[in-house]
């Protein structure tokens, strides 16, 4: 075929534009910012070489002690790891909910619609709903609402009760709990639950028979050939979660928890938010915010070299 | 199996599908009903003892939300339409036309696509911070840090913060939604526009006439995504507004539960608003959006 420079120079142009302005322009100069300090109420930046980076993630001696420079950003990054928690519990939702949608019943699409508002819902509005719904008051939180019912029907006594309602966002020990309990609700039903259903149509109906011949019951049928068969599934999604996670969580911090109580619930990128958009500690927040993308390069890696090139399952 | 127990089983399994199903759903019944209490009412129970519609025209009174929700409406609806055209075109080139750098450029694309956001945004603040002074000082002129006004409505700077500009020129470009696309035409057949471009079709006429009406599905699932995506973003918005006139609904909404934190109807009723259209959008085209679901996952 003839070589074609020309229409494909026209063709690529609009969005080359703002790709060069919104992409490959922000990110080399992200990468340099970190090299600076740069305070944006302040006045020019100053090159300081890689002290940000130091900074951030190495340790000095205190008093005979090994203590961070910042140790915000290990805290924060323990949070961000901490959260992460809800993508296995919502995997294993996700995989259940598809294999029980993949049987042909009536209603079936009806289930995936609704199982899916929830993902689709995420956001803002609803995490203000969670908020309330996490309130510690029973007579108001409904989750706790719930719970005093069932330490009720329990017999304990009220005064007991009380104490052993969770303090769900005013409590440091709940609120990484609690956090995690809403993103499995948000999660479990969407995307991933959708890609696991694609996967699952993909399976040949032969190895299904020839294990019920073989007198395989349903739970074994689950183990030796459903999940074998859906790990390319499963490492997609595992992957695409972590890459998700480690940048996750501004949002629900922003909205129900302002990062507390004690900085329990800022992880990375809520880190950044502050430092980049409140303290105008642009220098910093891009060094935090490279070191974030280093991780998340890692991850990605990890998929290139066991994931393959192409999902092919999907 | 037997049928009695295929008959259990089936039981069984709706028994657990309507169990996970009001787990899902409750919190969105609860806001719903929440959102028609009067606010004493809130702590009686889940169904409300007195109706009232109160919480919704105060939503109304207490904030600009009309103001909120337009703005929200037209940026969604600009980036939308640029960033499917833009992708659109671009899939085209990567996907049927032979150049020189085709195959650099397509991974240059790739790569952006795992740069987190944060990584972009610092930079891209800074920028919409300095632009508009950095125009001035280049052109000689001051209007770039001038106010717009469309009849009496202010409609924010030209360029910089509090702009339209900000809000809508970086998301019109999109490395995924030109990876989406391009999948969707590696898959299809190239038969049809062979033959238009013997019949002496210029590209741009296959890509008209033929690829674009091909590709529909899947440019409908990306103005579906880009949509959705772009009505509930928050961050960037947030940090690029300074005038109540110029927010979107995320935004004023997180402002509504900051000044109102105890008035749970008000608040209800202001996220039954922003919901509303999205769970309409997504029920109406639901089949494009599954579908373009399992497009984005095949990654390259």
């Amino acid at each position: 075929m003839k070589n074609q420079n020309k229409a494909a120079f026209f063709f690529l142009l609009p969005n080359f534009v703002g790709f060069l302005i919104f992409a490959l322009g922000p990110v080399v100069v992200a990468a340099g910012m970190g090299f600076y300090r740069y305070q944006l109420a302040s006045g020019a930046p100053a090159f300081i070489g890689l002290d940000n980076f130091a900074d951030l993630v190495l340790f000095k001696k205190v008093d005979g002690e090994w203590v961070a420079r910042d140790p915000y950003f290990w805290k924060y990054l323990g949070n961000t790891l901490f959260l992460m928690l809800n993508i296995p519990l919502a995997m294993v939702g996700s995989l259940l909910l598809a294999v029980l949608l993949n049987k042909e019943l009536p209603g079936r699409i009806f289930f995936r619609t609704l199982f899916f508002i929830p993902h689709l819902c995420t956001g803002i509005a609803i995490y203000m709903v969670w908020k309330m719904l996490l309130t510690y008051e029973p007579n108001v939180g409904i989750i706790n609402g719930l719970l005093w019912q069932i330490f009720g029907v329990l017999g304990i006594a009220p005064e007991r009760a009380a104490a052993l309602l969770p303090g769900w966002l005013i409590d440091a020990s709940w609120a990484k709990p609690a956090l995690i309990i809403m993103f499995i609700w948000a999660s479990v039903g969407g995307y991933n639950m959708v890609l696991y259903l694609a996967g699952l149509q993909n399976i040949p109906l032969e190895l299904y028979e020839a294990a019920e011949m073989d007198g395989a019951g349903w739970w074994s049928q689950l183990v030796h050939i459903t999940v074998p068969q859906l790990a390319p599934t499963t490492f997609f999604i595992l992957v695409t979660s972590i890459i998700g996670g480690l940048q996750g969580g501004f949002e629900a911090a922003y909205v129900m928890t302002g990062g507390g109580p004690e900085g329990s619930t800022t992880t990375m990128s809520y880190y950044i938010y502050t430092q980049a958009y409140e303290q105008l500690e642009v220098g910093y927040a891009a060094a935090i915010s490279m070191v974030l993308f280093a991780l998340i390069f890692a991850a990605t890696l990890l998929n290139w070299r066991y994931g393959g090139k192409r999902l092919e399952a999907v | 199996m037997t049928r009695w127990r295929q008959y259990q089983s089936t039981v069984l399994i709706y028994a657990i599908l309507l169990l996970v199903l009001s787990g899902m759903v409750v919190p969105l019944v609860w806001t719903l009903l929440t959102s028609f209490k009067y606010n004493v009412d809130v702590t009686l129970g889940w169904i409300p003892p007195r109706w009232t519609t109160d919480n919704y025209t105060g939503v109304f009174r207490a904030f600009s939300f009309l103001r909120y929700y337009a703005n929200s409406l037209f940026i969604a609806t600009a980036v939308t339409v640029v960033q499917v055209a833009t992708s659109a075109l671009a899939a085209y080139a990567f996907a049927r036309l032979q150049f020189r750098g085709r195959d650099v450029l397509f991974l240059g694309y790739l790569s952006t696509m795992m740069i987190p956001a944060d990584v972009l945004m610092i930079p891209q603040f800074v920028l919409m911070k300095k632009i508009p002074e950095w125009l001035n000082a280049v052109l000689a002129t001051d209007f770039f840090s001038g106010f717009l006004y469309l009849k009496s409505h202010y409609i924010g700077h030209p360029v910089g913060l509090d702009s339209f500009f900000a809000l809508i020129a970086p998301g019109c470009f999109s490395a995924y939604g030109t990876f989406m696309l391009r999948q969707f035409l590696l898959g299809i057949s190239r038969e049809i526009e062979e033959a238009a471009l013997i019949d002496g079709c210029s590209a741009w006429g296959v890509f008209w006439h033929v690829v674009v009406p091909l590709a529909k599905p899947a440019l409908g699932a990306l103005a579906i995504f880009t949509f959705l995506g772009r009505w509930r973003a928050f961050l960037w918005p947030l940090i690029m507004t300074d005038s109540d006139s110029m927010m979107v609904l995320p935004v004023g909404l997180a402002k509504l539960s900051d000044l109102y934190v105890n008035d749970y109807g008000l608040i209800c009723a202001g996220s039954v608003l922003m919901l509303v259209p999205m769970i309409a959008v997504f029920v109406f085209f639901q089949r494009w959006f599954i579908s373009g679901i399992q497009l984005g996952a095949v990654k390259g």
